[in-house]
C-alpha cells in the first residue's frame, strides 16, 4: 500500500487553503480519494460488539461498510450503508461524528478515532460517481403515505417507506425539495447541486413522488389529505423553520437579519452569485449573534461575501454549541470571537441603517438549569461596535401553521409538535411526527433517525389496521 | 440579455403546471394574469396573498390574490413592473407558464370571520391605493357575494394608474375616483375624498386601505381623527413567506409582527409607518441595479451610479 498508515492516526484528509477559500463558495473538504479510503478502513479493528453502531442515530452497520472499504468494494460497503441512511453523502459532510460513532470508536481510547464520517462520504461520493442507486421495492403494497416536509426527517421516512412498497408523496413548502439541507447549510459545507439534488433523485428512483409549493395548513390540510385525497397516514417532518430575535432595541433596524433570511437568500436563492436575482446585503462588517453551527454558517458566508465577520457569543468558547470542527474552520478563515459579550441594542442612523452594536462583557458564575455555567454581567463593560450588519442566529422554533390548523394535534409549551419517541406517534390518529418539528432545533442525522422510526411506526399502523 | 432571461418562462408542454390561462395589460406598467393553480384556487379567501416565481432563476415575488375561481382552478394576480423579476413577467403570454406558484399565504381578512347579519349593518369604505386596488377588490365582491355593499375610493396619481374600474364598479356601493392631477375623477388624494364624505354626513364604521404605505400612512392619520377603525394590507419585503425569515417583520401595538404568517392585514391605527418605510428600502438599490441590467442588457454600463460597472 502507497500510504504508510500509523494506527494510532488518521490518514489526513485534504482541504482547501483557509486564505483561499474565504473568498469562495467552493466546498471546504476535498474528501478521501479510494486509495485514502481504503488506508484509513485498514485502521479499523472490525469490534464484534461494534460500539460505534450504538452512537449512530440511524445504526448504519459501520464495521460492516468499513470492511468492504478495505476490500476495495466500495459498491457493496453503499449498499450496506444504504440499507440504513437515506442520505449518507449529506451525513458524512455534516453529521457530528466527534460526538456520536467516532465517540465510541475503540481506535479513540489509545490514538484518533477512525474517520467514519470522512468514509462515509467517499463510499457515497463513489457510488453517486459511478451512478450506483439504492435498490427500490419490488413490490408495491397500494398503501398511500404523505410526507410533510422534505428535509432529513421527511426524506428519510420516505425513502424507508418506498423501499417497504408504500407509495409516497412529500409535499414541500419551498420551490426546491431538500429542506434545511437546501436553504440553510452553505454551499461550502454541503454542494447543493453534486450532492443534494443527487441524493434527493435517489429518493426519487425508490419512487418517492415529490411535490412543491404546498404549504400544509394553507395549500391544503392534514384532514383533507387523510379524508379527501386518500392518504393512510401522515407524517410531519416540517422543522424548526420560526427566527428567534432578541427583543432588543433597534433590532428592525436596516440591516439586521435572521440567519435564516441571510442564509436561505445566499443558499437557496442563490444571492452570492451577482447573477441571481434575489439580492443580499454586502456589508463591511458584520456582528453575528451566536455560537450555534448555523451561527458559524452565517458568518463564514458574510465572510465569503467580503465582510469582516465577528462571532458575538456571551459565553466562553468551551460552551459553543458548534462543532469543534465548525469553529476551526470559522477561525482559519478569519472569523473574529468576540466572546464572553453580549449585545443589549442595536444602533440606527436617521435613515434606519444598522450602524452599531452596543454590547456589555460577560462574565461566567454558577452553573445554570443546562448546566453550562451562567454569563453574568460585568457592570461599566459597556462599549459600541461599529458594524453595518448584524446576523441574528439564536435559534428557531417549530412553525405553528401545521399545528394550527390541524384538529387534535398536540403541542407543547414550546410549540414543539408532541410525538412518541420511538414509533413518531403523535396525538392523532394516523398522524406521525419527528425531526425538529417535534425536538426543536437539533442535528440532520437526529431528524433523519426520527423519521426512520416514525416510517417503523406508520408501517406498523397500516398494517394493523388491515 | 431580456431575451434570454424571457426564454425561462416558455417551459415545455408538461413542465406547465402554473400555466396562464389569461393576461391583460391594465396600464403602462400594470398586468393582470389569471393562473392555474387548483390548490390556491380551492383554499384562498380574500386578503391572502401568493407567492410566484417567474422562471427557475427568478425572485420569489409575493402578490396579493385579486380574484379565484374555485370550479376553474385559476386565481388572478395583479402586478407592477418594479424590478427583474417582474420586467420578465410582463412579456408572458397565455399558454406560458410560471416556474413556480405557492399559496394561499397570510391570513384572510377578518371581514370574512364576521357574522353577515352585522356586516349588514356596518357602513364599510374601502380605500384602494395604485395596484392596490387588486387587492380590495376581492373583499369588495365578496361581500357583494353576501349581499353587503361597500363604499369604494380608488385614488391614482394620473388617469392612466387607475385600474380594475369598470369591475369594481359591478361590486362597489359607491364608488368615488380621484387622481392626484385631476385627469380623471375628483382632482387631490384619497385623502381628501375620505374627509368630503365624512363632512357630507356619511358615518363609517370600518375603513379598509390598501395600497402604497405613505398613502396608507395618512389614510391611518385621517381615520384615527376620525375615530375610523382602520384596517391596512401590508406588502413588504419577504422571501419564504411561511415565517420563516423574519423579512417581513413589522412593529405593531409596540409588537414585532411577520406580516407572512400574522398579516397581511394589521389594525392601521398600530402599525408603525414610519419603521415599515424604511425597511421597505433595504434592497432597493441592489434591486434597481438587478433591474437595470436586466433591462438595459449588454449595454448596461452603470448608470444607475452604484454598481460601478462602468468602471
Amino acid at each position: 500500500m502507497a500510504i504508510d498508515v500509523d494506527v494510532f492516526k488518521r490518514v489526513p484528509v485534504r482541504e482547501q487553503d483557509a486564505s483561499e477559500r474565504a473568498h469562495n463558495f467552493e466546498e471546504v473538504c476535498y474528501g478521501y480519494n479510494a486509495e485514502e479510503a481504503m488506508a484509513e478502513a485498514s485502521r479499523c479493528i472490525g469490534c464484534k460488539n461494534a460500539p460505534c453502531m450504538g452512537g449512530c442515530p440511524v445504526s448504519i452497520n459501520i464495521p460492516g461498510f468499513i470492511a468492504k472499504v478495505k476490500e476495495g468494494n466500495f459498491a457493496e460497503a453503499f449498499q450496506i450503508i444504504s440499507e440504513s441512511s437515506a442520505l449518507p453523502a449529506v451525513c458524512g459532510r455534516v453529521c457530528p461524528q466527534e460526538t456520536q460513532c467516532e465517540h465510541r470508536c475503540i481506535r479513540g481510547i489509545k490514538g484518533e478515532a477512525v474517520s467514519i464520517g470522512k468514509l462515509e462520504r467517499f463510499v457515497a461520493d463513489w457510488a453517486r460517481e459511478n451512478g450506483i442507486k439504492p435498490e427500490p421495492a419490488k413490490e408495491k403494497n397500494g398503501k398511500r403515505v404523505a410526507v410533510i416536509g422534505s428535509g432529513p426527517s421527511g426524506v428519510t421516512c420516505a425513502g424507508d417507506l418506498a423501499k417497504m412498497g408504500y407509495d409516497v408523496t412529500i409535499f414541500e413548502a419551498l420551490h426546491e425539495p431538500g429542506g434545511v439541507l437546501v436553504y440553510g447549510i452553505p454551499e461550502f459545507r454541503l454542494p447543493k447541486e453534486k450532492v443534494v439534488k443527487k441524493e434527493i433523485e435517489n429518493i426519487k428512483s425508490l419512487g418517492v413522488k415529490i411535490e412543491t409549493n404546498v404549504v400544509v395548513g394553507k395549500s391544503v390540510t392534514i384532514d383533507s389529505l387523510l379524508e379527501d385525497e386518500g392518504f393512510d397516514a401522515v407524517f410531519v417532518g416540517s422543522g424548526a423553520g420560526l427566527p428567534k430575535f432578541m427583543g432588543i432595541p433597534g433590532e428592525n433596524s436596516n440591516g439586521v437579519f435572521s440567519a435564516n433570511e441571510y442564509l436561505t437568500r445566499s443558499n437557496l436563492m442563490k444571492a452570492f452569485d451577482e447573477n441571481s436575482n434575489t439580492p443580499i446585503m454586502h456589508a463591511k462588517k458584520v456582528a453575528v449573534v451566536g455560537g450555534g453551527n448555523v451561527a458559524m454558517d452565517a458568518a463564514r458566508t458574510a465572510l465569503r461575501l467580503g465582510a469582516e465577520t465577528h462571532i458575538v457569543y456571551r459565553r466562553s468558547e468551551e460552551e459553543l454549541p458548534a462543532r469543534v470542527e465548525e469553529v476551526h474552520h470559522a477561525k482559519e478563515e478569519g472569523i473574529i470571537f468576540d466572546l464572553l459579550t453580549n449585545p443589549t441594542e442595536i444602533l440606527a442612523d436617521e435613515k434606519g441603517w444598522v450602524c452599531g452594536i452596543r454590547c456589555v462583557k460577560m462574565e461566567l458564575g454558577e452553573p445554570d438549569a443546562s448546566g453550562r455555567r451562567r454569563p453574568v454581567v460585568i457592570p461599566g463593560s459597556e462599549f459600541v461596535m461599529d458594524v453595518d450588519a448584524v446576523i441574528m442566529s439564536l435559534g428557531t422554533s417549530p412553525n405553528p401553521l401545521i399545528s394550527s390548523t390541524t384538529k387534535g394535534l398536540d403541542t407543547n409549551k414550546w410549540k414543539c409538535l408532541v410525538a412518541d419517541e420511538a414509533d413518531g406517534k403523535t396525538t392523532k390518529e394516523g398522524v406521525y411526527a419527528g425531526g425538529d418539528a417535534v425536538t426543536g432545533a437539533a442535528t440532520v442525522i437526529l431528524a433523519m433517525g426520527a423519521g426512520k422510526a416514525a416510517a417503523k411506526g406508520i408501517d406498523e399502523y397500516i398494517k394493523s389496521k388491515n | 440579455m431580456v431575451e434570454k432571461i424571457i426564454s425561462a418562462g416558455q417551459r415545455k408542454e408538461e413542465d406547465r403546471v402554473y400555466s396562464i390561462v389569461k393576461t391583460e395589460q391594465l396600464t403602462d406598467t400594470i398586468y393582470l394574469m389569471e393562473v392555474k393553480a387548483p390548490r390556491v384556487a380551492k383554499n384562498c379567501l380574500p386578503g391572502q396573498f401568493i407567492i410566484v416565481r417567474g422562471s427557475d432563476d427568478g425572485e420569489r415575488i409575493p402578490l396579493t390574490i385579486c380574484d379565484y375561481n374555485r370550479e376553474e382552478g385559476t386565481v388572478t394576480i395583479v402586478f407592477q413592473v418594479v424590478g427583474a423579476a417582474t420586467e420578465m413577467m410582463r412579456n408572458y403570454k397565455a399558454g406560458d407558464a410560471f416556474a413556480d406558484f405557492v399559496g394561499p399565504l397570510g391570513c384572510h381578512s377578518e371581514l370574512c370571520d364576521e357574522n353577515i347579519d352585522d356586516l349588514k349593518n356596518k357602513k364599510i369604505l374601502f380605500v384602494a391605493g395604485g395596484v392596490g386596488t387588486a387587492p380590495v377588490y376581492p373583499q369588495v365582491k365578496w361581500l357583494h357575494e353576501n349581499g353587503v355593499d361597500a363604499d369604494v375610493i380608488i385614488g391614482g396619481r394620473n388617469k392612466s394608474l387607475i385600474i380594475l374600474e369598470d369591475q369594481m364598479r359591478t361590486v362597489a356601493g359607491n364608488l368615488y375616483i380621484t387622481t392626484d392631477d385631476g385627469s380623471y375623477g375628483s382632482k387631490g388624494v384619497v385623502t381628501n375624498e375620505i374627509q368630503k364624505l365624512v363632512d357630507a354626513g356619511n358615518k363609517y364604521d370600518v375603513c379598509i386601505a390598501i395600497g402604497p404605505m405613505i398613502m396608507m400612512k395618512f389614510v391611518c392619520k385621517l381615520t384615527k381623527e376620525l375615530g375610523i377603525h382602520t384596517v391596512v394590507s401590508l406588502n413588504p419585503i419577504m422571501v419564504d413567506g411561511t415565517g420563516m425569515c423574519g423579512a417581513c417583520r413589522v412593529t405593531v401595538g409596540g409588537e414585532v409582527k411577520f406580516a407572512c404568517v400574522d398579516g397581511p392585514e394589521f389594525d392601521g391605527h398600530l402599525v408603525d409607518f414610519d419603521e415599515a418605510m424604511k425597511r421597505q428600502q433595504i434592497y432597493k438599490t441592489a434591486e434597481g441595479r438587478a433591474y437595470l441590467a436586466a433591462k438595459e442588457g449588454d449595454t448596461h454600463h452603470g448608470g444607475c451610479g452604484n454598481c460601478g460597472g462602468d468602471k
